[in-house]
């Protein structure tokens, strides 16, 4: 049983082709260990009875033929899906369950997978340490009391620890890479367009886009082949050629060029960071990339804007929560007073805290001076990365500025905790694609990741060098269980 | 700039969200700091730049005029708060 | 109310200009909502028209109805407006129980539809009235506050339902004017089939925007804003009762709040809505879920021959062409179902007798039994039938008053009713003589008096020869035989 946990998504779907392992074998194994992991409290609500179901009827008469045939996926608790709970890490969706399904979780059912359950998160995606959740914090398996980064910590931690072969998460700001470099695995947030938005609970819509969250390069080409594509029922998906992103992986990246943009070389950046990143510009030399230095000269506006931005549509993205339809609601003696007690109830510190921010930024007389403002910079950042295009492939730099950090160590201070995101943020921002690759440890053995930001639409090339890199690394968490 | 306690009560109000002063003092102590970080921005000229409201550089799409969705008033009303099986319910308001 | 340009109101020495302009909510004809794909009938079972979107569930997206846009867009064009090509969905976010959204997804700075005008028709001339924009939003549900005494209950039916909020210039000056730019924007929309204008069930409403003014001032007033009234006659008694209001307070020395009122339909009085004051900070910002809206100069010069003829043209060509008075072209254009009745009466038939029998007979049957023109008991085809009969002498005028009255009740063709009761016209000549003969057989006595020169009596023949035929006997053929046989 250890054998199967241990392998990669592409390696189990070969097993299964081959009739090597069933579907039944797989999802049992993921299951018995999800039972012993309680402890990182991962799981926001599990449906392993439907998923043994569902494993058996796939062995008795699945289709092989499937992209995931007969696959156990746990995915962040965002993605809203048919009949079972969806509660965004909130108070105020903890009993809500949907009628329908997201889009891209329909993809992964459609091409056989099977669903395991719903993996904790930072409350409706906002955080960078999975410690705003309703349901709790969720543990890293790379460490006692360390934070999965956030928001999808449930993911990366479930992932991390192998209680699920591959999983999907939302990255608004860095909550699919951050966590991701965190934990020690592979983090894709696609180009804004690719993965429909349908059916995820909406932090900020102009920002949020769904992506994979893997073992290795592979299995992240794979599973963007299953979820990115277009769909009429999300305005803003964008009907673009994509490629046959798993069965195109090519390691040659030979002349290609990779910017390295100096304002990411932030103060106090730690040296174990700035040595990871020399590491990896060194590696990509040797496989034959061009280096060139770039400047972004606006990153250091990004995630000021980035903090006007996405609390302003959140505001509104959450003005839905009201106690009337759905979720929960705390009576009051008039609409007014229950509206202000069911959302002052419902939503955590950090959710009040956005929507505050959000409600300020867009009201009377400051719109101009912030939220306006803060569009304006994001052209600024938009047009930096443009112009960098013109003379490099993709960019790398250090997925976040630091290594994971203890549970509590930084829930006091909100802006120290937003700025866990500065790397991120600005590939938001542009709605660029990136991806977060591990590629060391810091003194206390934790991952840390890399970054690779391509151009819009062009997730291949982005998959091809962090694959050839990937190769070379040959990362390994080695993680000692000591939750079990 | 500073915001104070009076613009973090109107902010919570508008916000549909209450707030007690305790908390209030906290969120005016928490807001301040944010927007300290914030106003860094006001040090870019941005005159002259147009702001982006959209990533995707395309025309809105545009669907028929097809109605598909019939009467779903079961899964509609079904995560209501209030057992009522044809409305929605909330507390009088009156005009 | 005399002329228009007087309505104005008095207070001691002074005269008060009543300054008016409206927002009128217009919902768009068509099948599905504005950004999903839940039905738009009207009168359906509470929360039975609701899609996912509609009722705001987490993760719910909105995706535009191209036909909506094209109804605004013909709209536009019907009021001369400018059509542009850019424009934006906003977010309006305030929070209300039959709002499930939290926000109106709206059109803010950048609306579908510019500047235009609307042409209204006043007893000493015509008045151009100014369209500020057009844009397009979304409806909200309904809040029912009657049937249960502890709750308000919400209706999420309407919710999306989309609507064209047209915003008029502050051109409008009394409760007359008023009912006129209602009805022709009506009218207007009704031709182009973008509103049914039906304001019983709520698919035409406006905001009344009035403000005082004293006679010769420049500056306009401080206005209020009275929301959602959905009769012209609810909004003439709002707009009288408010510029009294404001000019009491003027007279006495105060001043006007600037504030959202609510016409009270009981009471006929406008009240403040405080309940409404603290929410007004719409917070207004470009909704993300949506892109910019494009349109091609294809697809608006695609719609634009689309366009049929509106009331000014119609009107019109009724005067210039076809002779009509301005007044009678009026109130045949005014109503497109009139319009399009009157136009196939006279395909086959005279045009100033059916001009004369629509607005004369067909109009007063209507109004008597309170009927739409689409209801009328007499087709187009048998009126012009009709017509035809009294033209080519087959019937009288006066019998043809008698058909018309069977054809009311029986909706009859009017050759099987005149075949029926034998009222066909005696136009044979011969058979007239013969009848003639016998008057003067039977009168000779009067044949005398006239002889002698009591031409009065001449009528007193006519009137026989009509009784033996039951009044069937042509007239003109009466006279001419009388007079050759009398002389």
């Amino acid at each position: 049983m250890s054998d199967i946990i241990n392998l990669t998504l592409s390696a189990l779907i070969n097993k299964i082709k081959k009739k090597e392992l069933s579907s039944q074998e797989i999802t049992n194994a993921y299951i018995a260990r999800a039972e012993k992991s309680k402890d990182l409290n991962t799981y926001i609500t599990t449906d392993f009875e439907n998923a043994i179901e569902k494993a058996k009827k796939f062995d008795e008469k699945g289709n092989f033929d499937y992209k995931l045939p007969g696959i156990p996926i746990a995915v962040k608790d965002l993605f809203c899906t048919n009949n079972l709970k969806t509660t965004a890490g909130s108070k105020i969706l903890s009993n809500f369950i949907p009628s329908y399904e997201s889009t891209v979780t329909q993809h992964l059912w459609d091409e056989g997978a099977i669903l395991l359950g719903k993996l904790n998160c930072d409350e409706f995606a906002m955080g960078s340490s999975n410690e705003t959740s309703f349901f709790g914090n969720v543990e890293s398996p790379v460490g006692k009391k360390v934070v999965p980064g956030g928001s999808s910590g449930g993911s990366a931690s479930a992932l991390a620890a192998k209680l699920t072969p591959t999983t999907i998460g939302t990255d608004t700001g860095g909550s699919i890479r951050q966590p991701a470099s965190f934990t020690g695995t592979v983090g894709l947030k696609p180009t804004y367009g690719s993965c429909s938005r349908y059916g995820i609970v909406a932090f900020a819509s102009s920002l949020d886009q769904a992506g994979p969250m893997t073992q290795d390069v592979s299995d992240a080409a794979l599973m963007l082949d299953v979820i990115s594509k277009y769909d009429t029922k999300d305005s803003t998906s964008v009907n673009f050629k994509r490629g046959d992103y798993f069965k195109s992986l090519s390691s040659n990246i030979k002349g290609k060029k990779i910017g390295i943009p100096k304002e990411y070389r932030v103060d106090g950046m730690a040296k174990e960071i700035e040595s990871l990143w020399q590491d990896g510009i060194t590696l990509l030399k040797k496989l034959g990339a061009k280096i060139i230095d770039i400047s972004l000269p606006h990153t250091k506006y990004a995630l000021p804007a980035y903090y006007i931005v996405a609390p302003a549509e959140a505001s509104s993205n959450l003005a839905r929560y009201d106690g009337v339809k759905y979720g929960y609601r705390s009576e009051g003696e008039n609409l007014i007073s229950m509206y202000e007690n069911t959302r002052s109830e419902g939503f955590g510190d950090e959710v009040k805290r956005r929507i505050m921010i959000g409600t300020y930024v867009l009201s009377s007389g400051y719109y101009d001076a912030y939220y306006l403002k803060a569009q304006k910079i994001r052209r600024l950042i938009k047009n930096d990365f443009d112009e960098a295009y013109k003379s490099v492939d993709a960019i790398l730099t250090p997925s976040t500025p630091s290594s994971a950090f203890k549970i509590g160590d930084k829930t006091d201070d909100p802006v120290s905790m937003y700025l866990n995101d500065i790397f991120t943020v600005p590939v938001n921002l542009s709605g660029l694609p990136a991806i977060s690759i591990p590629a060391g440890k810091d003194k206390n053995n934790y991952p840390l990741g890399l970054q690779l930001i391509g151009k819009a639409f062009e997730e291949q090339n982005l998959l091809d060098i962090s694959y050839s890199m990937e190769k070379e690394l040959s990362f390994k968490n080695n993680l000692q269980d000591w939750w079990i | 700039m500073s915001i104070d306690l009076k613009t973090i009560k109107h902010i919570a109000k508008l916000s549909r969200i209450s707030i007690d002063d305790k908390k209030a003092k906290e969120l005016e102590k928490d807001l301040n700091s944010i927007f300290e970080f914030i106003e860094a921005l006001n040090k870019v000229d941005t005159k002259k730049v147009d702001p982006l409201t959209s990533i995707v550089e395309t025309s809105l799409k545009l669907r028929g005029d097809e109605v598909k969705t019939k009467n779903i008033r079961e899964q509609i009303l079904k995560n209501s708060p209030d057992e009522n099986k044809d409305f929605f319910v909330v507390p009088k308001v009156v005009e | 109310m005399s002329k228009n340009k007087e309505y104005l109101i008095k207070r001691g020495n002074s005269e008060y200009e009543v300054i008016i302009g409206l927002e009128v909510h217009a919902q768009v004809l068509s099948k599905s909502k504005l950004f999903s794909d839940s039905p738009t009938n009207f009168g359906a079972e509470p929360n039975t028209q609701v899609s996912l979107v509609d009722a705001a569930f987490p993760g719910m997206l909105p995706v535009i109805n191209e036909f909506c846009i094209k109804q605004a867009v013909k709209t536009g064009i019907g009021l001369n407006a400018a059509i542009n090509k850019k424009s934006i969905f906003d977010r309006k976010n305030y929070f209300y129980a039959d709002l499930p959204q939290g926000y109106q997804i709206s059109q803010y700075k950048d609306p579908i539809v510019g500047e235009g005008s609307i042409l209204l028709d006043l007893p000493d001339g015509e008045k151009k009235v100014g369209i500020e924009r057009l844009h397009l939003e979304q409806d909200a549900g309904k809040s029912i506050h009657d049937i249960d005494p502890q709750n308000t209950l919400v209706d999420l039916n309407r919710s999306g339902v989309a609507l064209m909020e047209i915003v008029s210039k502050p051109d409008l000056r009394s409760p007359e004017e008023v009912n006129l730019y209602i009805k022709k924007l009506r009218s207007i929309m009704r031709y182009l089939g973008t509103c049914d204008g039906n304001m019983q069930e709520g698919s035409l409403r406006a905001d009344v925007n009035v403000s005082i003014r004293k006679t010769g001032d420049k500056k306009l007033g401080i206005r209020c804003e009275i929301k959602n009234v959905n009769s012209i006659k609810f909004m003439q008694m709002a707009i009288e009762y408010e510029a009294n209001r404001q000019a009491d307070i003027l007279e006495e020395g105060g001043s006007i709040d600037q504030e959202t009122r609510l016409f009270d339909t009981k009471k006929n009085e406008t009240r403040s809505m405080r309940s409404k004051e603290d929410a007004h900070d719409y917070r207004y910002f470009p909704d993300p879920d949506l892109l910019p809206l494009e349109l091609t100069d294809d697809f608006i010069s695609k719609i634009r021959k689309e366009i049929p003829e509106l009331p000014d043209e119609k009107k019109k060509r009724f005067v210039d062409k076809f002779k009509l008075t301005p007044y009678e072209a009026n109130i045949l254009v005014s109503d497109i179902e009139t319009s399009k009745y009157f136009e196939d009466v006279i395909k086959n038939s005279d045009i100033k007798l059916a001009t004369n029998w629509v607005t004369g007979e067909l109009f007063a049957l209507l109004n008597d039994r309170n009927l739409e023109i689409s209801q009328s008991p007499i087709s187009s085809k048998n009126l012009s039938t009709l017509i035809n009969l009294i033209k080519d002498g087959t019937i009288s005028g006066k019998i043809a008053k008698t058909v018309f009255e069977i054809m009311a009740n029986e909706s009859k063709d009017p050759k099987s009713i005149i075949d029926e009761k034998g009222l066909k016209q005696q136009s044979d000549p011969k058979e007239i003589e013969k009848i003639v003969d016998d008057v003067i057989k039977e009168n000779p006595k009067n044949v005398e008096l006239f002889k002698s020169g009591k031409d009065k009596l001449f009528g007193f023949f006519v009137g026989q020869v009509m009784k033996k035929t039951d009044g069937k006997a042509n007239p003109k053929l009466v006279n001419d035989i009388l007079k050759k046989k009398l002389n």
